[in-house]
């Protein structure tokens, strides 16, 4: 039989695996081939654009209540105000920071608290990866948003606990997905061989095992992110998440719908907001997990 | 197999027990406790009345004594009583366990009655008009907050029909109009997340069981479509859905909370959160370990179910 034959012969792709090209190529990728993934990430820019450039785009100061209260759209308050006179566009563009602050920094505390985990139970092994796990798994055994709930309940409703509590909530999902990948590439050869060239633990751990195990862990952060938005706006919904008067989707939402027959757009704008956030970062993450997936090795 | 459903029910036992210890460690170990919420900055109040109020509610034991007293009071299906108002709980989550469910229930009915039929004939039809419009649809479903929508619901109702809901609970059995009328939209509302993701399983599902050797044989058999589907593809297909739906379940107990608020439900979710804002511990240890428990019970009895309803998956 002639090479060509045998298939193991025959070159899967001749292009270079998702993980090594550059962002060009990988958002020209994006484009061509998952469009939704596409307008998720335009989506998400355009979000953080809006709460970094907040003073810039928003119309008015959103604590000043200057003018009269519930009034509907109109060329000076493009969404109206709210019960407090207070304009709604200034605030829901101000309130994108507060979610952006939340969904970011829950999702960094989740992936340092789970990622360590993971990584040393599953590196570890042994007694210490059965208790750690068997705790991670008693964590992961709740409904987040009951855990959520309690912790911020019991913490004090505020801005920073909510986000401590969404960031313990989703770790263990990323401790179980960071020793899943430890202990798929634990036993690989180049492991052994940087050992015996005399690698030092923490030295194989940061060069070898850590860049594998990125892909899973980005689409497990994309797609996180999307629920750490959901998790802030409905904990500020309940009154457990951001306090008065600082402007947050999920509390304006649970204010003006009291005032909502007077003013529906009070009870549209914000959770408007709040969709399609989510929604960009869903569509985000599916993009991404579809470009890293080691599988299609384009 | 009997093996592995004994292992996993044994199982069970240190995990719910490790869970009522979180909670407990918990409401213990955060700060503020409930004679301080209670009294506030009252300065009528000495230290020693103080003192005396936490002894009645048996807080200056030990923890592990504390702990020994909840945990055995449960077992016996005694499960405190309510800092604030005195009642016994179990009678409370009683009460509000039937809420819960049927809210929960009703919600997968809404869904399943949509998700199915639209998921199959997406995945007959695939990519589409009608498949593309259907997938759309479900990424947004998945996106929309269930509170938001439950807004907009009372929203379009209170201006359109000049209709708002009941405040008090309608019992089913007193009136099952009345009750539907209440359940109707908040049903409603959590079902919409529900059907997005029942809606992708189904179609993923059917999509794959279309593509086996056994229904190609019986298509060039000369059997129709309807004989295919409801002799070969829709039970095969259905084994992943009913496990998505029993996961469903179980993530419902803890989901419905917010809408429970919202429409005033007195269901378990709304007992934990009163008893959160009233800083009511006893409550909240209990409510949270119930939705908790029922989230694992469900997700147990999906696991065995699946495994049941699926021969090809054999457990040592």
């Amino acid at each position: 039989m002639s090479e060509e034959q045998i298939s193991a012969f025959q070159p899967q792709s001749t292009r270079q695996p998702m993980s090594q090209r550059s962002i060009m190529s990988r958002t020209g990728w994006l484009v061509k081939n998952h469009p939704i993934g596409f307008l998720g990430g335009v989506i998400v820019l355009f979000v953080i654009f809006t709460a970094i450039f907040a003073p810039l785009i928003a119309t008015h100061d959103p604590a000043a209540q200057k003018s009269k209260r519930l009034l509907p759209p109109s060329a000076e308050h493009w969404m109206g105000t709210d019960e407090l006179g207070r304009d709604v566009y200034s605030r829901i563009i101000y309130a994108s920071r507060t979610s952006l602050y939340v969904g970011v920094l829950s999702v960094a505390l989740a992936v340092v608290l789970g990622v360590t985990t993971g990584v040393a139970a599953g590196y570890i092994g042994g007694t210490f990866d059965n208790i750690v796990m068997r705790f991670v798994d008693i964590l992961f055994a709740f409904p987040a948003l009951v855990l959520a709930i309690v912790i911020t309940g019991l913490l004090g409703p505020s801005l920073t606990n909510a986000m401590i509590a969404i960031g313990v909530v989703f770790s263990p999902r990323f401790a179980r997905v960071a020793r899943g990948s430890v202990l798929s590439v634990k036993n690989e050869v180049y492991l052994e061989a940087a050992r015996v060239i005399g690698g030092k633990q923490w030295h194989i751990v940061r060069l070898y095992v850590l860049p594998n195990i990125l892909a899973p862990l980005i689409v497990l952060a994309t797609l996180t992110l999307s629920l750490g938005i959901l998790a802030e706006a409905g904990l500020s919904f309940l009154g457990l998440g951001t306090q008065p008067p600082d402007p947050a989707w999920g509390l304006m939402l649970s204010q003006g719908r009291k005032f909502m027959e007077l003013s529906p757009g009070l009870a549209i704008f914000p959770g408007l907001a709040i969709m399609v956030t989510v929604l960009a970062f869903n569509f985000l993450g599916d993009g991404l997990r579809d470009a890293l997936d080691p599988r299609l090795k384009l | 197999m009997q093996k592995y459903i004994l292992r996993r029910i044994i199982l069970l036992v240190p995990t719910l027990i490790g869970m009522s210890f979180l909670i407990f460690a918990m409401v213990r170990l955060l700060p503020g406790d409930i004679v301080d919420a209670l009294v506030g900055l009252d300065p009528t109040f000495t230290e020693e009345q103080k003192n005396v109020l936490r002894e009645s509610f048996g807080l200056n034991d030990p923890w592990p004594i504390q702990y020994a007293k909840w945990l055995g009071g449960m077992v016996q299906g005694d499960f405190g009583t309510s800092f604030r108002s005195r009642e016994p709980i179990t009678e409370q989550i009683l009460r509000a366990l039937p809420i819960t469910l049927e809210l929960a229930i009703l919600a997968i009915v809404f869904s399943i009655i949509v998700a199915i039929p639209l998921g199959v004939v997406s995945a007959l039809r695939q990519n589409s008009q009608v498949d593309f419009w259907a997938r759309f649809a479900g990424l947004i479903g998945l996106s929309v907050p269930s509170f938001w929508l439950a807004t907009l619901f009372l929203l379009f109702t209170s201006l359109t029909f000049r209709w708002v809901p009941s405040v008090i609970w309608i019992s089913p059995l007193e009136d099952p109009l009345g009750n539907l009328q209440q359940m109707f939209l908040p049903s409603l509302a959590l079902s919409v997340q529900l059907m997005a993701v029942e809606m992708r399983m189904v179609r993923a599902s059917m999509l794959e069981v279309l593509r086996q050797d056994y229904i190609r044989t019986a298509w060039a058999k000369g059997l129709d479509l309807n004989a295919i589907l409801y002799r070969h593809a829709l039970k095969n297909a259905f084994i992943p859905v009913i496990t998505i739906i029993g996961i469903q379940l179980g993530a419902l107990m803890g989901g419905s909370i917010i809408i429970e608020q919202i429409f005033g439900l007195p269901g378990v979710g709304w007992t934990m959160l009163q008893g959160i804002f009233n800083r009511d511990y006893p409550v909240v240890q209990v409510a949270s370990l119930f939705l908790a428990a029922a989230f694992v019970l469900i997700n147990l009895s999906v696991d065995l179910t699946y495994a049941y309803l699926d021969p090809r998956i054999k457990y040592s």
